[in-house]
Formats: C-alpha cells, structure tokens, sequence
C-alpha cells in the first residue's frame, strides 16, 4: 500500500497526550508509522494551518438490519425529500435523509470525518441479514452488538437459577451472530410487551416469570460480559426511557450495576424529572452526579436535534406509548424468543416543552459529566436526530454564547426546567476529539482506533482550519481510512471497503447440544440456518477477549 | 404569445416540462425550439415534435392531441396555458399560479400537490386529481381544478386545501385520506368516497354509496356553501344551497381513522 505524510498539521491525539502539536503524521500499510520507517518519495499532504484529528468512532448508531429496513419502508416522505446520491464511477447511488442507504451511509459517515460505526442493536434472528448491509457500507469499519436482556433462552435460565449455563448460552449467541458485544434493551420489559406489559420497576418480577426482574437480568449480563472479557461491556439501554421522572431508575441501575462495567446508552432519554408530560423537568444533573461517582461506566449522550427524526428501537412497549402521543405511524416488530422493535417518526419542535427538555438535557450531560472519557457524542441516530448532524452538536458544545442564543428561542416555560442556562463549560478541540474519537474507541475496546500513535489504523481526518466554529466539522478537507485517502476536498474520491470488528467468547462446546433442542421447538427456523457463517462478513477480525 | 401545434402524437411518452410559462417567458423563438424534451430516455429538441410560433410572453397555446406529452405546466407560478386537444400525464404537477385550459382530455395526476393556480379541464380526467405522489405525505395544498366530465381513482388524494369540482362521474376512492379541501361531486362517485378522511369536505348532488364507518350526523343548509356556490357559478358551474330547493346530510367520518371529515349529500325537495 502506498505511503503517505500529512506535514505540518495541527495534531490533536488525546490518546497520546497530544494537544495541539505541530507534527508529521507518517503511513504505510494502513497504519501509522515512526517517522524513521517512511520510504522516501511517498506521497505528502500539507496540512500546515490545518487541524490533524484521528478519524470518528460512532459507540452508538442504528444503521443496518431488520428495524432499520421497517423504517426505511414506513417513511417514504422522507425519502423523497432525502438528498439524492447520484452513481459515479465508483460511487453507488443511494438516498441521504433519515435512514439513509447503505452506500450513503458509508459516503456520508466518511464525508463527516467518521471512520468506524457501532450498529448497536441486532436480533440474532437477524444477524445474517444486518452482517449483509454492513457488508454494503463502504469505507468505515464496523462492530455490532447483540440483543439480549429479553432473549427468553437467557431469562428462562436466569429464573432456574442456571447463572453459569447462561453466561455459556450467552458466548454461544454472540458467536452465533457474529456481533462484538452484548446489547440490553429495557431489560424485561420486551419481553413483558408480549404480554401487552412493561417492566417499570426494576425490583418487580417481570410479566410470564416467577422471579426473574430487570435487576437480575442488568447485574447478570453485566457480571457475563465481564467474565466473557468482552472488550466492550454491556451496552445497557436502560428501562422507562424517555418517561417523565425516569431519573430515578436511571441512578437505581447504575447502583444495581454495582462495580461492573457497563456503557450506558443514549443518556439524555433516560435523566428527566417530573411526574407527567405537563411537569417534565431535566434531572440531568443529578444523573450526571451519580455517573461521575462511578470511574467504571460509559455512556452516550443520545443528543436531540430539533427536526425530523425517525425513532428505531428494540423497546416495544415506549414505542407504542410514543405512538400513542403522535397519532402518526406506527411500526412493531416481534422477534420470535428474541426481543421485539418499535418504528415511529418523529418531530422534535423547539416550541414543545418536552422536545425543548429533550434537547436541553442532551448538551446539559455532556456538559455536567466532567471526564470526557466517559461520555460519548451520539445523537442514538436515527433517533434523536440524524448522525450527519453531528456537527451541530459540536457547534453548540464548542460555543456557549451561541448555545444561549439557541436557548432564547425555546419558550419560557421550558427554560424554567432546565439547567442549560447556567452552563458556561465550552469544549476544547481535544475534548471533542475524546467524545467523538478516542473515548469511543476505548470504550469498545478498539486499540487501534481513536488515535494516532505508531501502530494505530490510519484513519485520520484532516479539517481547514481551525475549527472554532463547530459547523466547519462538516467539512473536512481530507478523510484518510486505512492510509487510504478516501475524502479529498469534501468529496468522496475513493471509496475502500470497511472492516467488521467481532469476538469469539469462550464458552462451553457441550452448550450447543443443550440449545439445539430447545430451539428445534420454540423457533420457526432450522437451527443450521440460525448461526452466521463467517463467509457472510467482509474482511472480518477476530478481536481478543482478554 | 407562444402557439406550440403538435406534428404527430410521439409513440412514446414524451416528458415536456419546459411548457411552461416560467420557463419560456424569456426566451426567443430559437431558444424556445432548442429546448430538451425526453423521449423516453432519449433527449430531444423541442422542434422536433412541435412547430413553434410567436415568441415571448407569458401566455401559451398547446395544438393537437397531446395525451403523450407528459408534465406541461410543471410547476408553473404565472401565466396561461391553452390546450386545444387532449394533455397527458402530470398537467400542472405542482403548480403554484396561473391557469390551465383543457378543451379535451387529460391523464392521471392532474394538478397533482399544486399549492395554487386554477385547471380547467372541459373532457375527463385520469385518476389521482390532486393527490399526493406515492409516499408524500399531502397532496394539493392550495387552487382549483374544475372538470367538466368525468374524473378516475383516488380523485383528491391526501389533499390538504383547495377544491376540486368534477361535473361528471368518479370512479372509487375519492377523497381517500383527504386532509382538507373540499370535492365537488356533481355526478356521485362509486365506491369507498372518504375512505380514511381525517378531515375535509366532499360534497356530493347525487346519492353515494357510503362507508359503514360514516354516521349521520344532520341534516342543514350549510352557510359556507352559498360561499363556494357564489365562487364556483364565476366559472359557470352552480351549487345548491338553498333550503327551497332541498337540504344537505350531513355524514362525518372516516370513524375507522377516526376522522373528523364530512360528506354532505344534497337531497332535493320532494
């Protein structure tokens, strides 16, 4: 592979310690080289009076499989409205907009900067079908994670108190699915929605089991992923997401985490104050105050944006509630013993209370939680908003005054319940490169993403200036993916193919004969036909558990 | 004034949306002959399908049989537009102002989501008058269609605002998931008229065959009808209102939504 010099740029390298330093980025092979190593005559870019960052990693994001097709289907107004993505001669078409296509998606990931995606919500019924479609985003790199807090497998076990054989079931079907980790939505209450339920007390049986509740399954999963060596932990989208006064389960979990590991998704649904919809409040502060007495959590910020959106998620029961307060579409899936899904588009308007709170306490977390190695930029797209809007996000955490500005326009009576006001905190072009890249990259356990030290995968994004102005995060003058220039002026010019990030757990090799029965019976297909083969993956690596 | 006659019927249909008024105010007679229509995925001249007279202006005349010619008057903010024969599909897509004059027929997706402008059609029309395209969310926002005949499916489609006038028969859902508006049925219509109506009115002069998910509600005079029967006799076509005459029922729906729509069937003086 061709080698490569970036010369002169501003380089921010948080991993590394890195602020600001005027330095050679050296390549070859893909990957970041001592200087002393370069072969001479290879290509330089000068990047004096620009600033070098390491490429975007999204910890949470919704970009291929059965949910997200659904919505692609139920929205088709969007899609007209989309921005087009003509062929060129080696670009595919595709759409833009909410849910965008799978080529798009790689296109405009990488025309934002961003070089490796984190699906984080996959069926194992529909593994084979997501390991497709991530095959068909270019460019960036992708893990997936595997939903399992309402697999009736796992709970089943759980209720028998077979805690060692589920950990095995467990290694078993992230293998199966060729994911990198373990994803927990609603813990319980997926399941509790097949009975018409929902679990909103963590301590409560959930609905069709004696006394398996939320709790159990969160501390379970959590003390799995850790025995497993998972390189990321549970990845917990916690109960009562997006409901008035969820604060308090929200900082109930992170007690019954109690020491464990555990990435938090989306944490803006999950901090509101309030008894109803008429009296929601942010609470943000208290949650931030409970995260940041605990080193051992990560979370994302799951930001909202004012705009259309489309929400996407396992969570059933919310999705229905959401329907209900819109009286627009509704989509709802039933994943056999698996989990289930939700599809509902979605307005957030500046001029709704709860919208207004929603937006609030996005940025209020991001600006409360005090280590930006622990709280990640996501909008949970498609969402909160859409990840090509990323930028704006930057723009408000980079800006306190223009954020106020943002702040006036909301009516009076949402700023009453919010704490955006009395924050003055504005990120540094180091932080935003720790919320978006390098924290990101260590919370999945990717060494070699997320940085730019010698040994690291060359994905580096390269922006014109200084990028003070948050918007300018747009458009970065040179994407480079695997030492590959994929992004030259703002275009996309070469288009690579990703790579899929997934592990291989230890587990018990008795333990398929204990799920094949069990399967034979309660599923509708053919348990040959149920685990991924691995030449359904494009260029596949194995990380270590370790 | 531009007077555009067709040479022969194309045996393919041919897209022609730069008959239009906003597109050939400014140019010359030459310029206006180069123009690029598609035939099929082929591009052509415009002179090649059509003699071209006069130049300038925003008043336009179309000639001959033109039920091929697909998109005249695409988006159109101003202006007249004449046709002399039959007009194809999509006349007046989107269209904002000015006014269209059919003397024949037209194809589907007449003044499909205009926003403003006035259609007259003295033939028939094709099917989605109005309407939504597939997946937007609205159909016609704004503006008048008038249709001297008779009118095909979907007549005003997820409609939002405006009225459509049809003097002769409609075939099945009209008025399905209007929004707004209000349908004019001069003639009745077949089955399944308001079919998911959120809100909206369709008036109908003949008995129709009605959803069991609309209730009777009342029978009146509706003040707003001597409205729109002051503003549609302008264009020569009345509407009964007055209690002398008969009286309206009034049926709301579509329940199954549930709808807060209207359908008001004029039931004469015995």
């Amino acid at each position: 592979m061709k080698a490569l010099r970036i010369s002169g740029g501003t380089v921010y390298d948080p991993a590394n310690g890195i602020d600001g330093v005027v330095k050679d980025l050296c390549i070859a092979d893909g990957c970041i080289v001592a200087d002393t190593s370069l072969a001479p005559g290879a290509r330089t870019i000068d990047a004096t009076g620009m600033v070098v960052l390491p490429g975007g990693v999204d910890v949470h994001t919704h970009v291929a499989g059965g949910a997200l097709n659904f919505a692609r289907g139920l929205v088709p107004e969007n899609q007209r409205a989309a921005r087009k993505f003509l062929h060129g001669l080696d670009r595919r078409a595709g759409l833009g907009g909410m849910t965008p296509t799978t080529f798009a998606t790689g296109y405009l990931y990488a025309g934002m900067g961003w070089t490796t995606v984190n699906e984080a919500a996959v069926p194992i019924l529909s593994a084979r079908h997501t390991h497709e479609e991530l095959h068909d985003i270019p460019i960036v790199d992708k893990t997936s994670l595997v939903l399992m807090a309402n697999n009736e497998f796992v709970l089943d076990l759980l209720e028998a108190g077979e805690a060692e054989r589920a950990k095995h079931v467990v290694s078993w079907l992230v293998w199966a699915a060729k994911a990198y980790g373990i994803k927990a939505v609603n813990p319980g209450g997926v399941e509790a929605w097949k009975w018409g339920k929902n679990a909103n007390t963590l301590h409560a049986p959930i609905e069709g089991y004696k006394t398996v509740t939320p709790a159990q399954i969160i501390s379970s999963l959590a003390t799995i992923a850790d025995d497993l060596k998972l390189p990321h932990p549970i990845h917990l989208h916690c109960n009562n997401l997006g409901v008035p006064g969820n604060f308090a389960t929200t900082t109930e979990t992170m007690r019954v985490l109690d020491g464990h590991r555990a990435h938090l998704a989306h944490l803006q649904f999950h901090a509101y104050g309030g008894d109803d919809w008429s009296t929601m409040r942010s609470e943000s502060a208290k949650v931030a105050d409970a995260f940041n007495a605990q080193p051992h959590l990560t979370a994302d910020a799951g930001a909202v944006l004012f705009g259309d959106a489309v929400t996407i998620t396992a969570d059933g029961p919310w999705q229905h509630l959401l329907y209900q307060l819109t009286g627009r579409k509704w989509g709802n899936l039933d994943v056999e013993n698996e989990t289930g899904c939700g599809i509902v588009p979605y307005v957030y308007k500046d001029r709704n209370l709860v919208n207004g709170v929603q937006w609030a306490v996005g940025l209020e977390l991001l600006l409360l939680i005090d280590d930006p190695w622990r709280i990640f930029l996501t909008t949970d797209h498609p969402n909160g908003g859409c990840f090509w809007r990323y930028p704006e996000i930057i723009h408000l955490l980079m800006n306190a005054e223009f954020r106020k500005e943002q702040l006036q326009k909301l009516p009076e009576k949402t700023r009453q319940r919010i704490l955006l006001a009395d924050l003055d905190r504005e990120y540094t072009l180091s932080e935003i490169a720790i919320i978006s890249s390098a924290g990101p990259a260590r919370s999945l356990g990717l060494s070699r993403k997320g940085h730019l030290g010698v040994g690291a995968d060359a994905d580096v994004t390269i922006y014109p200036v200084r990028p003070d102005h948050g918007f300018l995060f747009s458009y970065p003058r040179y994407v480079i993916k695997g030492g590959a220039i994929v992004v030259e002026e703002g275009d996309v010019k070469d288009v690579t193919e990703g790579r899929e990030f997934i592990v291989h757990p230890e587990c018990d090799a008795q333990i398929e004969e204990y799920i094949r029965p069990l399967f034979e019976k309660v599923y509708t297909m053919s348990f040959a036909n149920y685990a991924v083969e691995m030449e359904r993956l494009r260029d596949p690596e194995v990380m270590p558990c370790k | 004034m531009i007077r555009f006659t067709l040479k022969e019927t194309p045996s393919v249909p041919l897209e022609a949306e730069v008959l239009s008024p906003d597109a050939l105010v400014s140019l010359a007679a030459d310029q206006i002959r180069a123009l690029p229509v598609l035939l099929g995925k082929r591009r052509r001249r415009l002179d090649e399908f059509f003699e071209v007279e006069g130049d300038g202006g925003d008043e336009i005349e179309i000639r001959g049989d033109a039920q091929r010619v697909k998109w005249i008057g695409r988006g159109m903010t101003r202006g007249t537009l004449r046709i002399d024969g039959n007009a194809g599909m999509h006349l007046g897509s989107a269209m904002s102002g000015g006014t269209i004059e059919v003397s024949g027929d037209v194809g589907d997706w007449l003044g499909a989501e205009m926003t403003g402008g006035v259609i007259r059609v003295r033939g028939n029309a094709g099917g989605q008058v109005g309407a939504a395209y597939r997946g937007g969310l609205s159909g016609m926002r704004d503006g008048l269609i008038l249709i001297d005949g008779s009118a095909g499916l979907e007549l005003g489609m997820r409609m939002k605002r405006g009225t459509i006038v049809v003097g002769g028969p409609v075939r099945d859902f009209a008025g399905l998931q209007m929004k707004g508006g209000t349908i004019v049925l001069r003639e009745g219509a077949e089955l399944r008229t308001g079919a998911w109506m959120n809100r909206g009115t369709i008036v109908s002069l003949k008995p129709i065959p009605l959803l069991p998910t609309f209730a009777r509600a009342a029978t009146y005079n509706p003040t707003f009808l001597r409205l729109y029967a002051r503003r549609l006799a302008s264009f020569g076509c009345g509407l009964p209102y007055d209690e002398q005459d008969g009286r309206y029922i009034r049926y709301t729906g579509d329940t199954a939504v549930p709808g807060k729509g209207e359908i008001l069937v004029w039931e004469p003086r015995a």
